[in-house]
């Protein structure tokens, strides 16, 4: 230790033991240092055996994935004919399959970037696991409009280049607008997910222990020292980043609404849907994380860096969240109801009555119903209460995005044209096959990359050495 | 023997935040100006501690989020009034409310595409090799360990000096790093 005179002046001047909105300042359970703390979320990835149900988790993920490729295979030789999309449902499992993960992606991001601005410190423990969450389910979700192209080899049409032809992409359509909402999301996630690892993948090569390893996570590095400098330099850009991914997380889902409400179909044409979609979207991307987040606790016993209180605060946030959807429900049907409008009364009607109505009260009961659980702090703080709601959210959200889609234009304006959508087996291979793709990604992103931001637990490790007198 | 190699500093090696920090500004204020730290994470005040003031990136950022906006919707404009004009129901052209979204998501875009490629290029990485992979137990800069190189390039370097001034700062060691 120093001599007394030998202290630095500014350790006098700490910040109090109280942190923003009332969070107290102690976060890690006592008595981690930096080289547990170092040792404990790299050691997953470097040293420690994997559990059996890695492998088992992993091969169903990867059995899913291959049905995938063998319903996309089969589809690009076919056509989207071989899904139940017709006139008028030609908007069927693709698209609502792509709103959900969209959705799904979002609490990444939030966690990520709106947490770090408001000095959240917790989310330190989860936004890794997130933010590759994020990638994953956006990668997912970019999949399906291509698919629903028809034609994917020329999706390339979407984008403005020099073509021969002199033509441009439609800006005016919300079609258009997505595809530069989703890519430019993917892409500034994957920066925002590349910063954030990159002092992390200097931990790993400097600790591998095989020449293979050292090499590839050496080349991923970059060379990152630590100096003090480039610490400067990236912590400026790791939070311009965040202020940049606020706005575009409520930006892409808004978008992605506008698919909708910009279009005259009743059901679809709602000022409400940019706020509700985003709300939504949040709802369901913090019920995926802790339906990821509790099993992998329990399997790599992570228990001392992501306490029990994390999962509580997700779970008010999903109750809260849940609300805002609740709300966005009533006010379609208030609006429906007030607007006079004959064709958005009778699409309400029949969205609650018709033939999708057992669909429709499912949603309700998924969504607004079984979430109200969440009041009850036994539920917040039991595992398996909680992976039980978040897995109901889920499904719900992804009903929601079914009942927006499916029920509003397979009964438009004229009866004659009126059409029920039954999805075929392609259509659910597509679905569950995606699932496919996401775990499978994710399973190899736990192998290979550490789970938590190692630099930042670090940092808390030192401030909370410091907090206490 | 040890004078075969060409020093390239000297590398004091501390076990906390606070001490590397304190020691920065000690040398600091002793007129040693060209030293770098490192560290297992970052820590505030540490980078104006060895005389970097402050960063560029924030300006790259700006420039290219300008840049991004100004060009998407400049490309939104001349696509859709000039090159390609369509005339539908009579609407107006230049109708600007739907160049929004794609011009606000091209300044995300590139202010974080530029802002990435900034961080990397200022940081003059990737850069497999820096003499400071030599010091002993470097690896632990990623670690737990707080390191603090003193350059030999600095005029005020002395190496008996400088060494026995490093070791007054109380670091576990104080080692010869070599270029």
């Amino acid at each position: 230790m120093p001599d007394e005179e030998l202290q630095p002046s500014h350790v006098t001047e700490r910040r109090p033991a109280v942190a923003l909105l009332g969070y107290p300042t102690q976060i890690l359970a006592p008595g981690q240092t930096y080289a547990s703390v170092t040792e404990e979320i790299s050691s997953i990835v470097l040293t420690r055996k994997h559990p059996r149900s890695w492998w088992f988790g992993f091969a169903i993920a990867f059995g899913l994935l291959m049905m995938f490729l063998f319903a996309v295979t089969v589809l690009l030789f076919r056509g989207v004919g071989i899904w139940g999309i017709n006139i008028p449902v030609a908007w069927g499992f693709a698209i609502v399959n792509f709103v959900w993960w969209v959705g799904i992606g979002h609490a990444g991001t939030f966690i990520s970037a709106i947490l770090l601005l408001l000095l959240q410190k917790w989310r330190t423990a989860i936004n890794r696991l997130t933010e590759a969450m994020t990638l994953f389910a956006v990668a997912c979700a970019g999949l399906f409009p291509l698919l629903h192209l028809g034609r994917p080899f020329v999706f390339f049409w979407l984008f403005p280049y020099p073509d021969t032809m002199d033509l441009w992409p439609q800006f005016r359509s919300p079609l258009v607008w997505d595809v530069f909402a989703v890519s430019t999301y993917f892409t500034v996630s994957l920066i925002f997910w590349y910063v954030g690892l990159l002092p992390d993948l200097a931990t790993l090569r400097d600790r591998a222990t095989t020449r293979p390893k050292q090499w590839i996570y050496g080349m991923l590095a970059l060379g990152w020292r630590g100096s003090a400098v480039h610490w400067q330099r990236h912590q400026s850009l790791y939070l311009l980043l965040a202020g940049l991914a606020t706005p575009l997380v409520l930006s892409v889902h808004s978008v992605v609404s506008f698919d909708f409400a910009v279009a005259m179909v009743p059901g679809w044409h709602s000022t409400i849907f940019p706020p509700y979609f985003v709300a939504g979207a949040i709802y369901s991307g913090f019920a995926m994380v802790l339906n990821i987040l509790i099993p992998i606790r329990k399997l790599y016993g992570l228990e001392g860096l992501i306490p029990m209180r994390y999962l509580n605060n997700m779970a008010n946030v999903m109750l809260a969240t849940g609300w805002m959807v609740t709300y966005g429900y009533i006010m379609e049907a208030f609006m429906a109801w007030y607007s006079g409008d004959v064709f958005e009364r009778s699409m309400m009607w029949n969205r609650a009555f018709g033939p999708y109505g057992w669909v429709f009260w499912m949603l309700i009961l998924f969504n607004c119903v079984i979430p109200q659980l969440l009041w009850s702090r036994r539920v917040r703080t039991n595992l398996v209460g909680l992976f039980c709601v978040a897995l109901f959210i889920n499904v719900g959200m992804w009903i929601e995005r079914f009942v927006i889609v499916i029920s509003s234009l397979s009964r438009d304006f004229t009866p004659s044209a009126w059409h029920i959508f039954i999805p075929t087996k392609w259509d659910l291979m597509t679905l569950f096959g995606s699932m496919g793709l996401f775990f499978t990604l994710l399973f190899l992103f736990i192998r290979f990359l550490p789970l938590m931001s190692i630099s930042e637990v670090r940092k808390l490790v030192s401030e909370e050495k410091e907090a206490k007198p | 023997m040890k004078q075969r190699y060409e020093l390239y500093g000297l590398m004091a090696e501390f076990t906390e935040a606070d001490e590397v920090l304190a020691a920065a500004q000690r040398c600091r204020e002793a007129g040693y100006r060209r030293m770098d730290a490192f560290t297992p994470f970052p820590i505030e005040g540490l980078a104006e501690a060895v005389g970097q003031s402050r960063t560029r990136v924030p300006l790259i950022v700006l420039l290219c989020g300008i840049i991004g906006g100004a060009g998407g919707y400049f490309m939104q404009w001349y696509a859709t009034v000039v090159d390609y004009p369509l005339n539908i129901g009579g609407r107006p052209f230049h109708s600007w409310p739907s160049y929004i979204p794609i011009t606000f998501e091209l300044t995300i875009l590139c202010a974080s595409i530029g802002g990435l490629i900034g961080m990397i290029l200022l940081n003059r990485l990737p850069q497999p090799y820096h003499p400071a992979f030599n010091a002993p137990d470097f690896n632990r800069a990623s670690q737990d360990r707080f390191f603090l190189c003193v350059e030999a390039a600095d005029p005020k370097f002395d190496l008996p000096a400088t060494k026995s001034f490093l070791l007054t700062l109380h670091p576990e060691r104080v080692s010869e790093v070599e270029k």
